[in-house]
């Protein structure tokens, strides 16, 4: 045997590809090629095929990666930054770090849609909804958004649906932070809303649709708002509330003050700030707006045994059923950082929670009067929760921020000259004895704290204050030692399929390794504990991680520029056609307004582009699957006019590299739009073609498929866009912080680099690829899905082949037939496979009855073979009913998946036996993973929707 | 009482001023369990033949409904509200979904249950 490691490096290459040198070898064979090269000039046809190398370099070894990014890393300085501005510092529970996000069993989860087997993590999330409904005083909460900005800008967007176009402003006090603001100014220009910034006590006629107000505001002040609220509705106008955590402990909630909607961010609870993100923020609404409210929701339902079980519920809201009627075009969200919020909740409990905001709120009164003593005023004697705005001149500023930052804290530095200082929970008394020292100067006496203490100001007045309880249920007591929440943390882990189980061969997911060399870095403080507008001095290391990251993506790309601020794939399809839409505008081209979809797109595409302010006209794919070349052209030339862009995926969304993308392109380019190619299936391009090869405009890549970044069970993800040069200076800027191109439009994110803590992620897996490691990645992605075909074609026909009948990294079962032959529902093969230790591929999608398997190039040939085992073995039950061998009704498939309780119950009466029922095949004697409950009632669940846990006692009936 | 049918799988009763419509049994099947129905139309609004007067929702799918014939929209099914499954159980009896008043009964080209059959069978 030769030997199969790699001379290079340490060969991290060969832990990130599956297959050992040899599988690759009889794999190739089996599919009769030589070598890696031949086979995918068989696969991939010439005229996409790019010629040059990418431009990363050698790989680097695990080690000397980790070490060239701790020295990037030194760059950046980690000083307390007490900024605000819906940043705070906190204190991740280390039993949350060490088992939750630094544990690959809740980080490599996948969205939950399997719902049998993601009981553990929607628990959470259902938990998380009840946080959020409890904290706002609104009912229906969601799980969860990408950051405070874009909540803000989706609630506008629900006010402004609920009005159906028929009113077309919005107002949105001035001291709301200013990149919600730049946000909801993004969202509303694209949209044609004008935003109106006025005072909170604004009056509005009735052509607003829904007004915003910060409470406390960006300055600090904690208000009353229901005098304001209810002038908003007599107006006829929504009334949406951003809001902070903590401060809910203490104050009356939105919900309380007569807010339809309530908005947030929910980082300061145990996730670090990360430069940016990722955090999850929160949406909450009431009743009447459920069916209204973007992202996800987890809904408790019941199972085929009658036991409760959770799972998403409403989707028929969302962008890929609804596409573009859908209430927004967000996809994935930001469960692990949801989860963490919420297990911070449950660590402290209700009470812990309000001791910490009671500290947090008696510092600031404290460090209030402090100031005062000293002689700093403050800008208004107005009521505060944990920020106060203080009354300096230019030159004091200078001169405090000089004095701050020597004794190691970031001050939040007005235009005008006045100061912020925000505390949070990290703050102590010997802390707040240095800040004061900061403005006490050399001939001032520090006052001290014990003195102070009794003439504090109120801070929060009697009557603003939290009359209700929060947090009755008793998960938010059960689980206060150690102990307790560690077992509970493992329970709920093992209820979950993670990629530490099995592969999860979900087509367009790109469920690959995350590597753990890639994932230490974000656990640094480097790297987690700045706060997103610290002074650009602290934060070197970043920029220069930016500038290689983007640089590598451009190489992948072949693109000129990059934007990492998307954060989430539906973002960078947002930002791309904004830039697509900029350009138009620049060129006196502002009707250009068409965007040209193919009907077998992903729903996100047409989401977005509604979202982005197009017009969305679909284009038919052929019976190949391919984009219908004639019904191209034909649209293309009856809007000519107006054409803006079209948006296609590549290899397409069927999984086949499509010989006329580049003809696709010039059609389009010819009647003057532009082409966004969705960046989904990245994962079969890297170093074999480029998006700019194809002559495309933009394309988004996921960072949370291509590159390593984790699933995270339904986010972080990570969406940055690459763009040709033409659209390089219409990249999105930042009101704070410089970047974007140079006619830079508004941010589409809160913070200027997105989700900034985990781009290390890819920045470790790039470098530690290298160029040739890269495109043997994509290489290996592709042979996996080839040699699966090679397994299966013979049980099971599979669309949409390519050239030479190859495929590009994904391919589609077709389970249509077995609907009439067997009764058999693709349903029941992806809850069969559950009883097999697997998670069902991406079911009818981007074709009703289908499954679509991509299984990447980490799964090694063992793991593609039991899979492909268990596929095979389904058929032949499948067989067995349309011989009538089985019944049509009471068969594994039909009652799959099956849990432990019901194999063991002392009764059995199927028609199959026990041993059939969980152990169908050998490998599960070794290992079996058990679904924590049977099939969970959708209809049931949609028809009695409930989100929130009440207390214990509203469930015994 | 004589049905009339659309090609996009609505029923509309064939007489009277006010008529009855829903969805058909064969489109309630292609959706599944219906979890939603609502009315996205103001009461006496004039419609167009074609237009959308209500969404209804399965868990996996969402769907319009199209007026059969241009009218005045009279009346919607709020027993939905509570209880929307029974458009499976009865699309073309409880689970109606609206009431329309036809503005020219006379023009009404639909097709009847036999056509209807034999255009479900092609789909």
């Amino acid at each position: 045997m030769t030997p199969t490691m790699p001379e290079t490096g340490n060969g991290f290459e060969a832990r990130h590809i599956g297959p050992r040198e040899d599988d690759i070898q009889a794999m190739l064979a089996r599919l009769g090629c030589e070598n890696l090269d031949e086979f995918i000039e068989e696969a991939m046809p010439n005229s996409v095929r790019s010629s040059g190398e990418l431009n990363i370099g050698e790989p680097r070894s695990e080690a000397e990666a980790l070490a060239e990014l701790r020295e990037l890393a030194r760059g950046n300085r980690v000083l307390r930054s007490l900024i605000g501005m819906g940043y705070h510092g906190t204190l991740t529970p280390s039993v949350i770090a060490r088992n939750v996000l630094e544990n690959p069993g809740w980080y490599t989860q996948y969205t939950p849609y399997q719902a049998e087997i993601a009981q553990g993590r929607l628990e959470l999330l259902f938990h998380f909804q009840t946080l959020i409904s409890d904290l706002t005083g609104l009912p229906i909460a969601n799980a969860s958004l990408l950051d405070e900005g874009t909540a803000a800008a989706e609630a506008m967007y629900l006010a402004w649906g609920a009005a159906r176009g028929k009113r077309q402003r919005f107002h949105v006090t001035g001291d709301c932070h200013p990149q919600t603001l730049a946000v909801i100014q993004t969202r509303a220009e694209a949209l044609g809303i004008e935003v109106v910034i006025g005072p909170g006590e604004a009056t509005l006629d009735e052509s607003y649709f829904g007004a915003l107000w910060q409470n406390p505001s960006t300055d600090g002040v904690v208000r009353d708002l229901t005098a304001q609220i209810e002038l908003a509705h007599s107006a006829g106008a929504m009334a949406i509330v951003a809001t902070d955590p903590l401060a809910m402990v203490l104050m009356q909630s939105p919900g309380s003050m007569g807010a339809d909607v309530a908005i947030g961010s929910t980082q300061r609870l145990g996730v670090p700030m990360g430069y940016g993100g990722p955090h999850a923020a929160f949406m909450a609404v009431g009743e009447e707006h459920k069916r209204k409210i973007p992202g996800r929701i987890v809904g408790q339902s019941r199972d085929a045994n009658g036991k409760p079980a959770y799972r998403l519920a409403l989707q028929t809201r969302e962008q890929h059923i609804r596409r573009e009627k859908a209430t927004s075009n967000i996809c994935t969200s930001q469960v692990l950082l949801a989860i963490v919020a919420v297990l911070y909740a449950i660590y402290h409990g209700p009470e812990g929670l309000a001791r910490i905001a009671r500290a947090i709120h008696r510092r600031t009164r404290l460090l209030a009067r402090g100031l005062e003593a000293i002689g700093i005023r403050r800008v208004s004697e107005t009521p505060f929760f944990d920020s106060l705005h203080l009354a300096t001149t230019l030159e004091e500023q200078s001169e405090y921020l000089v004095k701050a930052e020597q004794a190691g804290f970031n001050l939040r530095a007005y235009d005008d000259g006045t100061l912020g200082i925000n505390l949070d929970e990290t703050i102590n008394d010997e802390d707040l004895r240095h800040l004061l020292g900061i403005f006490a100067g050399n001939d001032r006496t520090l006052p001290a704290l014990e003195m102070l203490e009794s003439s504090m100001p109120t801070g929060l007045p009697e009557s603003f204050e939290r009359r209700d309880a929060i947090l009755h249920h008793e998960a938010f007591s059960s689980y206060r030692s150690e102990h307790e929440l560690t077992r509970y943390l493992k329970r709920l882990e093992q209820r979950d399929l993670s990629l530490t189980t099995s592969m999860i061969p979900l087509g367009s997911c790109t469920m690959k390794l995350n590597p753990t060399s890639a994932m230490l870095p974000i656990s640094w403080p480097e790297f987690k504990d700045l706060h997103p507008f610290a002074p650009t001095a602290q934060t070197k290391g970043y920029r220069e991680l930016f500038k290689q990251l983007e640089s590598w993506l451009c190489s992948v790309t072949g693109f000129a520029a990059c934007s990492l601020q998307p954060n989430a794939g539906s973002q960078g399809e947002y930002t791309g056609l904004l830039t697509i839409r900029a350009w138009h505008h620049s060129r006196g081209d502002a009707h250009r307004d068409i965007c040209l979809i193919p009907g077998s797109a992903h729903g996100t595409n047409p989401a977005s582009a509604t979202v982005a302010g197009f017009k969305v006209v679909a284009v038919k794919n052929n019976e190949k699957g391919d984009i219908d070349l004639e019904d191209l052209e034909a649209k293309a030339t009856a809007n000519a006019d107006a054409l803006g862009a079209i948006m296609i995926t590549y290899p397409s969304t069927q999984g086949v590299f499509e010989k006329t993308a580049r003809r696709v392109c010039e059609i389009v380019h010819a009647h003057g739009g532009l082409v966004y190619l969705d960046g989904a299936n990245m994962n079969a391009q890297v170093g074999l073609c480029t998006p700019g090869g194809l002559d495309a405009d933009v394309c988004h890549l996921n960072l949370h498929k291509t590159f390593a970044i984790p699933h995270g069970g339904g986010g972080p993800g990570v969406g940055p866009i690459c763009v040709n040069a033409r659209l390089a200076p219409f990249l999105p800027g930042h009101p704070l912080v410089k970047c974007g191109g140079e006619q830079a439009g508004g941010p589409v994110s809160a913070a200027p680099w997105g989700s900034a803590s985990i781009l290390p992620i890819s920045w470790m897996y790039i470098r530690m690829m290298g160029s040739a490691g890269l495109r043997r990645a994509s290489q290996v992605a592709v042979l996996n899905a080839n040699y699966m075909i090679s397994r299966l074609e013979e049980a099971y026909h599979i669309f949409y082949r390519g050239k030479n009948g190859r495929v590009a990294h994904e391919f589609i079962i077709d389970l249509r037939p077995f609907k009439k032959s067997a009764a058999i529902e693709p349903d029941d093969v992806a809850k069969r496979l559950m009883d097999y230790g697997f998670h069902a591929p991406t079911m009818s999608w981007p074709i009703p009855g289908t499954l679509m398997v991509e299984p990447t190039e980490s799964e090694s040939r063992a793991e593609l073979d039991r899979f492909c085992e268990a596929m095979l073995a389904i058929r032949e039950e499948i067989r067995a009913i349309e011989e009538g061998r089985a019944d049509r009704e009471d068969n594994p498939l039909k009652h799959a998946p099956h849990t432990a309780e019901l194999v063991t119950a002392d009764t059995w009466d199927r028609a199959y036996t026990r041993s059939e029922a969980a152990w169908p095949a050998p490998w599960l004697r070794e290992h079996k993973y058990w679904p924590p409950v049977a099939r969970v009632d959708n209809a049931w669940g949609d028809r009695n929707l409930l989100c929130t846990c009440g207390a214990v006692e509203d469930y015994t009936e | 009482m004589a049905l009339l049918f659309t090609e996009s799988h609505e029923w509309v009763d064939a007489e009277g001023t006010s008529r009855r419509a829903g969805i058909t049994d064969f489109a309630q099947g292609q959706l599944g369990d219906i979890v939603f129905a609502e009315c996205v139309v103001d009461m006496d609004e004039e419609v167009a033949q074609g237009d959308e007067v209500c969404v209804i929702e399965s868990c996996k799918a969402t769907a319009s409904v199209y007026a059969p014939c241009a009218g005045k929209i009279v009346g919607f099914n709020s027993t939905l509200e509570d209880s929307p499954e029974k458009v499976n159980a009865s699309p073309t009896g409880d689970g109606w979904l609206f009431e329309i008043e036809p503005t020219d009964p006379d023009a009404i080209t639909l097709m009847d249950e036999a056509t209807y059959a034999k255009h479900c069978e092609e789909a």
